[in-house]
């Protein structure tokens, strides 16, 4: 089942630094989806645009279609000027490269997007802290200490609150950008680990910060290189086969 | 004596003159103040501080200057806050790079710059007189908060920038909206470089004397004013009057004048300073 479908997306910033060229591709419903390619292939902007994060960024023009199929049966025309950036946000949510907690408690981050949306049941709001903290790996290690500062926790730590903020929301779907690049191999591991236990229920979209990390998580890859999309296959196949030659030589290591 | 030697004695040199003109800037403050607190303590009473001035002010206290600095403090307040933090915002927060708001910014900045006696001089065309609010505490406080509005905007401005860009995205990814962005996340966190701000902007209200001159401050007003209408005395502009204006005035009370004014300012500035130390020590990222 396709959650997003992504056609003839364009995307040009002002200053002309990267770009996207006619990307057309599906994203599968629950499950990982990796972006891989070398930096400066669009990934994260691709990533960026599933949420209309790229509206805070300096873009110069987006054209193409992109649509999420909701859960409830309506779809949404992200691109859309008229649509709820911020309802879309609530359905999309994502996870950056850099742990970035709020200057909140452990709690507080986690509320936080429930809070803002309007959620005031102080009941919903701890089973969401427990509930998303217990799939992010982290209940154990924080269970005691809701009310300390977020900024007080590891850094791996942080990056696995991070994931569990975006999974209090109960979104439809999670951007991950490098969610692993800062992060020891423990930390890594566990971020994984995570994740393979939440594409059941969610669908996920990882820029993953390595070829190797990308084999061992993707249940479909697609290759980018300086804008384009080059090559997308399911899981292995993009690994172990390549049709295209930039692909084989990227994920064999010749370049990147 | 080899090179490296001579270099170390050149540098040394160096950093032994820099730190005696560091010294030097230091000296005339210590100055000032010690020798006010030297002159005027004696003065300082509590008859001094809570009385009402007699025999031409020759005698008594000072008590309704306290309270008229006092209350043209809280009206600057009460005007300049609210404007000037919902301008840095606006500057900050929402407010694209165009001719417009460079012009804004051009406007604060060169308000700033415009001399005290002036901003006394529109008071009393605009409030005094045009809007008919006569020689007022109401008059005093509007006068005084546009001389305040630069500063108050462009530190709280600062402020707002100094918050992390990524605060802002993680909490607009998160579906919040721009404004609870704000309300939740940015001001919070800018608040105590806000109160730093807004305090430093006030204390100079308070101490400044061409601005009230002509819109609140009276000469001799033996009572303490009981409604915003009021004209008022004032610590500076009494201080003026004192030094200069009545003859055979004890020098102690002059002094003791100066040391109350010197107290209030200090005291607000002080307490800048605690409010921005302690948010500095409690910062985490």
């Amino acid at each position: 089942m396709v959650k997003i479908s992504i056609e003839h997306f364009h995307l040009t910033y002002s200053d002309g630094a990267e770009s996207l060229r006619d990307i057309t591709i599906d994203i599968p419903a629950r499950a990982i989806s990796v972006f891989l390619g070398p930096a400066g292939g669009g990934k994260s902007s691709l990533l960026r645009a599933l949420n209309r994060l790229n509206d805070l960024a300096d873009v110069r023009s987006v054209s193409g279609q992109i649509r999420l199929f909701g859960d409830n049966g309506q779809t949404i025309d992200i691109l859309d000027p008229q649509t709820d950036v911020v309802a879309l946000r609530r359905l999309v949510s994502m996870v950056f490269a850099r742990p970035v907690t709020l200057p909140l408690s452990i709690r507080g981050n986690l509320t936080y997007g429930l809070e803002v949306a309007g959620m005031r049941q102080n009941n919903l709001l701890g089973e969401a802290v427990e509930r998303s903290l217990q799939q992010a790996a982290l209940w154990e290690e924080v269970k005691d200490r809701l009310d300390e500062p977020a900024a007080a926790l590891s850094g791996g730590q942080q990056q696995r609150l991070c994931l569990a903020r975006s999974l209090a929301m109960q979104p439809e779907v999670i951007l991950l950008d490098e969610p692993t690049s800062g992060l020891d191999p423990i930390s890594t591991s566990k971020v994984e680990a995570s994740l393979q236990e939440i594409k059941n229920n969610y669908t996920i979209v990882l820029v993953p910060h390595s070829v190797q990390q990308a084999a061992r998580v993707a249940d479909h890859a697609a290759f980018f290189l300086q804008g384009e999309l080059i090559e997308a296959a399911p899981g292995p196949n993009l690994f172990i086969n390549p049709t295209d030659k930039r692909t084989q030589d990227y994920v064999e290591g010749r370049f990147g | 004596m080899n090179t490296s030697q001579q270099r170390n004695l050149i540098q040394k040199a160096g950093f032994g003159m820099l730190s005696v003109v560091a010294l030097l800037t230091v000296l005339p403050i210590v100055l000032v103040v010690g020798y006010i607190f030297y002159q005027g303590l004696p003065a300082i009473s509590f008859e001094f501080l809570t009385g009402l001035p007699r025999e031409g002010m020759r005698a008594g206290g000072i008590l309704p200057a306290i309270v008229g600095t006092i209350y043209l403090t809280i009206g600057t307040a009460i005007f300049s806050v609210p404007l000037g933090v919902a301008a840095a915002i606006y500057l900050s927060e929402y407010a694209q790079d165009n001719l417009l708001t460079r012009l804004i910014r051009l406007a604060i900045i060169n308000l700033a710059g415009i001399p005290s006696v002036v901003y006394g001089l529109f008071g009393l065309g605009l409030f005094v007189l045009f809007l008919n609010f006569g020689t007022s505490l109401l008059a005093g406080s509007l006068t005084l908060s546009i001389m305040t509005l630069p500063v108050i905007i462009s530190t709280a401005e600062e402020a707002l920038r100094a918050v992390p860009q990524s605060f802002r995205v993680v909490s607009i990814s998160l579906g919040a909206t721009r404004w609870q962005t704000i309300r939740r996340i940015v001001l919070p966190e800018s608040l105590p470089g806000i109160i730093t701000g807004v305090i430093l902007g006030l204390e100079r209200a308070a101490g400044e004397t061409a601005p009230i001159l002509f819109t609140v401050a009276a000469f001799f007003l033996p009572r303490l004013p009981d409604s915003p209408f009021d004209a008022s005395m004032a610590l500076p502009y009494h201080l003026f009057v004192i030094s200069t204006q009545v003859p055979g005035m004890p020098l102690k009370l002059q002094y003791g004048t100066a040391l109350v004014l010197l107290c209030f300012v200090l005291g607000m500035n002080l307490l800048a300073t605690t409010i921005r130390s302690r948010a500095r020590a409690k910062r985490q990222w």
